[in-house]
């Protein structure tokens, strides 16, 4: 039967149920384990093969030598999309994901990061 | 003598435009309230994609064309995915198959409840669009637990997929799949009963099934009309030949059988998923996928939730793709939108651009239509491009070798 | 003549009437939030538009008549905050009361209108051109059974001033009982006034983006936006008095929170309505209004005329 107002009762009710949304930033929504935020570097696996700077598909990652067998990883986080092919290619597990994303500056060039251990999970396959 | 033209209006709707999530620009001519004509210019948003993957490995493109588009990224991905695999010839295992169908069948979910909560708010229904976009939280924050992010999934590999789901990921989709279809429940009594909704969906945006036909719409603005073809059931791809599914159809050929047809689709989603977790395979996830992939040419589709996705990969045994070519489904439906608006009143215009579930960011790609009237044209390729480019500005005194090098030097530092 | 300034300007006149159209508006958009399952904006958000907006550049088009597009807002202020003064709020006394000033308040609260249509007219934009003309045509479908609402419980009362219907009413309270299909109508027809859905059509944000206040900015779209919180409050007050008479006869303070509750219903019973229809097309408004409200409207006249006739009041 058509009639107007059929969402009524559904209204209604949800005077007296809680809101579905969050204060953001108030209060903030934590990340599942998977969640593919910025990237952390173990410097003591890495042996400075490249294969992440050869598969980024946005040349947001550098790996530049500092010392022997000593590599530093330096990050674009504006260039980076979080795709973790970096992650897959390196065969030593040197790089992992955290669950970070906040991310935002308003100065372009504190994006540019050098990436630390911060993280110290490795990767859920 | 009296003008028939003189009281007629240009609005432009578009480039930018409340109505539209996206820009593109439709000027409509306006006599009163209805309109008279409509005329379409798209390529407000091409971004070279296609391009892009030219200078890029396969892996590298595809994340590319992931991003075609945020809400069917799986469906560009894996149909770029499977082009390549048909191309290399991999069989990849089964399991990879199921997984990729699962993520498929959980992104339409998402994209059809955002087009529910899209064509709510173009008719001033606040409260469907609020309503709908809650319960698409459910399945986006499903998505993220399973594949690590809300939309742009990266789930797809050469080869077969990279993350797999353990048993507590069935767990929870299942019981996720149990409460969205409770609320779809809810929208079909609402879709059926609520009478502004009818007021404004039924009799809108008229597509017959030979317009239909003519106008190459695809998708459920097709099944709407009556045209039976899904190419999950005609032509199936990953694991669709082995579910049990309807192709959902509708003869009211307008906005309202667009919506049934929509809403339909996530209940055999739904029916879908559940036997998806029910006969998942063990097995391997992934097969090894060579880098430099043998030369070849190969054509895969896909049922985006917006129509048929046609992708065409053409490799030379680098590893880098030669062509890559994109058919997008909203493109297809495009064209049947002009037809749809003509001698309609203004106030149509945003359900039935809606209608079609445009994804304008997938539609601009490149075409050239060739009438066959121009003499001397030839299809050139990049390289020739590049030096008839350098050629041109040498002749007007512009050194391009100078910029070249420094372009060279930064590349080498990447790769 | 300083108590007539103050109470025209302060209290119950221009001063309150901006607060208490800053708070209808947060309770409409904080209600709707919360029967769209969200949280909503914080309650300060109606002020904090209205700063935000008085602190910018006001931009008009080259072809736009600058002059009568700014004096719109100021005019439909104007007339919103006068009719407000024949109301009759926590007595049955209005501040000011003669023969016949019902008509003047439906007068004045139609000038809002024509200063919408006026104002998007002479923007020259072609959206606000659409909205105009849509807020004129709007006009015609619910002007008449607004009109014949308001007037059906006059015929019974035996008087068109305001207050001393309301007097008449609280008198013989079961007599209102007679206008409810009234009290309807008149509910329907104000929300097709302050342009709400589903009758927001000369506003339709995904069609025409804002209608006639597309080309405004600035301190005179902070105005507009004012003025049509000050109208909501305006036309509640209205059906208020007009169809609900309790509470006018029991002291200020009675009177005062009965008056509070009464708006509170009638911002509450808009809201509802918005939160659960879509918007309408013109002509199936006008269709609405013709086929349907009219006719009721009618049938509540005839309904006080005969009861006028066998009641003998």
């Amino acid at each position: 039967m058509i009639r107007p107002g059929k969402a009524l009762k559904m209204v209604l009710e949800y005077i007296f149920k809680k809101p579905a949304t969050i204060n953001y930033p108030h209060d903030k929504a934590a990340m599942p384990p998977k969640f593919r935020g910025k990237l952390s570097f173990d410097a003591s696996k890495c042996v400075g093969c490249k294969m992440c700077m050869k598969d980024c598909p946005s040349g947001a990652i550098t790996i530049k030598k500092v010392g022997e067998k000593s590599f530093q990883a330096e990050m674009d986080l504006a260039k980076c999309i979080y795709c973790a092919q970096c992650v897959d290619s390196c065969f030593k597990k040197a790089l992992s994901i955290s669950q970070e994303f906040e991310l935002a500056q308003i100065d372009r060039k504190k994006l540019v990061v050098l990436l630390d251990n911060s993280n110290a999970e490795s990767d859920k396959k | 003598m009296h003008d028939p033209h003189a009281g007629d209006v240009k609005v432009p709707v578009g480039p930018q435009h409340p109505a539209l999530k996206e820009p593109e620009s439709f000027l409509l001519t306006l006599r009163g309230e209805k309109i008279t004509s409509v005329n379409i210019r798209l390529g407000y948003n091409h971004r070279g994609i296609e391009k892009a993957c030219e200078e890029r490995t396969y892996i590298q493109s595809m994340y590319i064309i992931e991003r075609v588009c945020g809400i069917c990224s799986h469906s560009h991905s894996t149909a770029f995915v499977q082009a390549v695999e048909e191309i290399a010839g991999l069989e990849i295992p089964k399991r990879a198959k199921h997984i990729r169908t699962l993520i498929a069948e959980l992104e339409r979910i998402h994209s059809h409840l955002l087009w529910l909560g899209v064509a709510g708010h173009e008719i001033g229904f606040d409260t469907l669009l609020m309503y709908t976009w809650r319960d698409r939280e459910i399945v986006m924050d499903l998505l993220n637990a399973i594949s690590g992010n809300r939309v742009n999934y990266g789930i797809n590999t050469i080869g077969g997929v990279r993350r797999d789901i353990s048993k507590v990921d069935y767990a929870r989709i299942l019981k996720d799949v149990d409460s969205l279809e409770e609320r779809t429940k809810y929208y079909i009594e609402l879709a059926k009963e609520e009478v502004t909704l009818h007021k404004r969906l039924s009799g809108v945006g008229m597509l017959s099934k030979e317009n239909a036909i003519k106008y190459s719409a695809v998708g459920p603005t097709a099944r709407a009309s009556n045209v039976n073809y899904d190419v999950r059931k005609h032509d199936p791809y990953a694991s669709y030949g082995e579910l049990d599914f309807e192709v959902m159809l509708s003869d009211k050929c307008d906005v309202y059988g667009r919506t049934l047809v929509r809403v339909g689709e996530l209940m055999e989603a739904y029916k879908m998923i559940r036997q998806l977790v029910k006969s998942m395979p063990e097995g391997d996830i992934t097969v090894k996928a060579p880098r430099k992939i043998p030369a070849g040419e190969a054509i895969s589709r896909y049922e985006a939730p917006r129509g048929e996705d046609v992708h065409y990969v053409r490799s030379n045994g680098t590893d880098k793709p030669e062509r890559v070519k994109i058919r997008p489904p909203t493109l297809a439906n495009l064209q049947a939108v002009s037809h749809m608006l003509e001698d309609r009143y203004l106030a149509d215009m945003p359900i039935v651009i809606a209608a079609i579930d445009p994804c304008f960011s997938c539609t601009d790609r490149m075409i050239s239509i060739d009438h066959g009237a121009r003499k001397g044209a030839k299809t050139v390729d990049w390289d020739y491009l590049r030096a008839y480019g350098i050629e041109h500005y040498k002749k007007s005194g512009i050194d391009m070798d100078k910029l070249n090098r420094k372009f060279e030097s930064r590349m080498s530092k990447v790769c | 003549m300083l108590t007539d300034l103050f109470h025209i300007a302060i209290f119950p006149g221009f001063l309150f009437l901006v607060i208490s159209g800053f708070i209808a508006e947060t309770i409409d958009r904080k209600m709707y939030a919360r029967l769209q399952n969200r949280m909503g904006p914080p309650w300060f958000q109606p002020v904090a538009d209205f700063l935000k907006l008085i602190g910018k550049e006001e931009l008009y088009p080259c072809e736009a008549d600058v002059p009568v597009v700014r004096l719109m807002p100021i005019v439909a202020l104007t007339c919103v905050v006068t009719a407000f003064l024949y109301i009759p709020l926590s007595g049955v006394k209005a501040l000011y009361s003669f023969e016949g000033d019902i008509i003047v308040i439906i007068y004045l609260l139609t000038i809002p209108t024509i200063s919408y249509f006026l104002g998007g007219w002479y923007s020259r934009s072609v959206y606000s051109m659409l909205g105009a003309v849509r807020a004129i045509i709007q006009l015609f479908a619910y002007e008449v059974p607004l009109f014949l609402a308001i007037l059906a419980p006059t015929i019974l009362a035996n008087t068109w001033s305001l207050s001393r219907m309301a007097e008449f009413y609280s008198q013989h309270p079961l007599l209102c009982c007679f206008n409810i299909i009234g009290f309807m109508i008149s509910i329907i027809s104000l929300m097709g006034k302050l342009e709400k859905t589903p009758f927001d059509i000369p506003e339709a944000e995904t069609e025409i983006v804002a209608g006639s206040f597309t080309e405004y900015s600035g301190r005179m779209l902070a105005l507009f936006k004012v003025s049509i919180n000050v109208e909501t409050i305006v036309g509640a007050a209205l059906v208020a008095a007009v169809f609900l008479p309790f509470g006018f006869n029991s002291g200020w303070i009675i009177g005062s929170v009965s008056f509070v509750l009464k708006i509170l219903f009638i911002i509450f019973l808009m809201t509802l309505i918005r939160t659960i229809v879509a918007r309408l097309r013109i002509d199936q408004m006008i269709d609405l209004c013709w086929r349907f409200f009219a006719p009721f409207a009618l049938l509540q006249v005839l309904i006080n005329l005969l009861a006028k006739e066998f009641l003998s009041i």
